[in-house]
């Protein structure tokens, strides 16, 4: 989805603030969300990791850009137990003692028709450009790359299609590939003509380059 | 688009806690055990793999052909480091690495990433206006290096291979490893130079 989460490129933002010797976690609440988050797929195996990413990018984008990294993961992991019919959202808010914000449902038709890629069709040096495609679901190809012409880097090995598996659409696992992108291609006459921008895409986001 | 006032995290966080213990679909064991997995996890692992490539040029090879191998060798394995991949800096490129779309990190090698490495303002900007990033950051780069941001949102993991800096050819490994910070890691920070800084 061309949601809050895809960040890539934005403007507006200011600088980045560096915490020194920062603790892996500043409170302990912090901690228990992260077990949570890992607990709800590891013991109870109540959705996969892209069910529990795309659960994310579903929040209220107010309440996104203003949550903590730990409440993100809260909110997403507890959007989806409810969602599966683990927890109920009134006995979470009767718990917490008042409004408990979850994410928002998944969009009724989350998926593009992409054509499964299971046999690699793409080599170091290969030219490739990423199909202009938009779902309103999971997808892992950032929104600033998409349409533009890359130069592949490497072919990496097979990973489960993050889409499909979002989204109980047909498994399958295929190649991804670190892409090349030039920074004056991406956004012209903005940065240094020897910048550029490496996407690791699965296959089915390219096409040849000469098509 | 405002927000309602929520409960506080610290109570929606018990909330979920206490509904998934009471109905017994986790334990107070699990959540233990889940909450201390990230302290194996830190950025000193990474840096003793890159004190290690330094002073071990076979072992160097081995990271940058098989980087999850080359970790997993020296005991650094498990979630988020299914596929790593070590960049290498030269004197001519730059890398540095960012998640746009969440916050995927190499945890086994870096750990769980800081709170800079998550903000909309690194994920945002640092794909667009690199040099500017890591300039306001404290890293400048001559106009001569190039700039390799690396894009981890699918399941690759990445791990920059500093060089090593001159006047540490005495160096032990473990003094090597102490010259690493997480920063270095992900490439918004060079190595201080241990011999201008005894200047």
């Amino acid at each position: 989805m061309d949601g809050i989460h895809d960040l890539g490129g934005m403007q507006g933002f200011g600088e980045v603030s560096v915490e020194a010797d920062e603790p892996i976690f500043h409170e302990p609440w912090q901690a228990t969300a992260f077990a949570l988050m890992f607990a709800s797929q590891v013991v109870i195996r109540s959705h996969n990791v892209d069910e529990y990413r795309h659960s994310i990018e579903r929040m209220n984008p107010a309440h996104y850009l203003q949550a903590d990294y730990y409440e993100r993961v809260l909110t997403g992991t507890a959007s989806l137990l409810v969602e599966k019919g683990h927890l109920s959202a009134a006995d979470l808010a009767a718990r917490a003692g008042g409004p408990f914000p979850l994410s928002r449902p998944v969009a009724p038709s989350p998926m593009v028709d992409l054509a499964p890629q299971l046999e690699p069709r793409f080599n170091v040096g290969d030219r490739v450009r990423v199909l202009p495609i938009a779902p309103a679901g999971h997808v892992r190809a950032p929104r600033f790359c998409r349409g533009h012409l890359g130069t592949v880097l490497h072919r990496a090995p097979k990973f489960s299609f993050p889409d499909a598996a979002a989204h109980d659409g047909p498994r399958r696992k295929e190649h991804t590939y670190h892409v090349e992108f030039a920074a004056q291609d991406l956004w012209p006459g903005e940065g240094a003509s020897n910048d550029s921008v490496v996407v690791d895409l699965w296959d089915s986001y390219l096409e040849p380059a000469n098509r | 688009m405002k927000q309602p006032d929520i409960a506080p995290i610290e109570q929606r966080t018990e909330a979920v806690k206490d509904a998934l213990l009471d109905k017994g679909l986790i334990t107070g064991a699990d959540i233990e055990r889940f909450a201390h997995m990230p302290e194996d996890w830190k950025p000193e692992n990474g840096a003793k793999v890159v004190a290690r490539a330094w002073t071990d040029p076979a072992y160097k090879q081995r990271l940058l052909d098989d980087a999850t191998s080359a970790c997993a060798e020296l005991g650094y394995q498990g979630p988020q480091g299914e596929y790593i991949v070590a960049l290498e800096e030269t004197p001519e490129r730059h890398n540095v690495i960012v998640c746009t779309q969440c916050s995927c990190t190499a945890w086994p090698v870096l750990g769980l990433p800081p709170d800079w490495y998550k903000s909309p303002e690194y994920r945002a900007r640092v794909v667009r206006e690199p040099r500017r990033v890591l300039s306001e950051m404290g890293l400048q780069l001559s106009e001569d290096v190039a700039v390799r941001v690396w894009e981890t949102s699918a399941e690759t993991r990445y791990m920059v291979l500093p060089q090593r800096p001159p006047g540490t050819e005495h160096y032990t490994e473990e003094a090597l490893a102490a010259l690493v910070s997480r920063e270095v890691l992900i490439g918004v920070a060079m190595i201080e130079n241990p011999a201008e800084k005894s200047e």
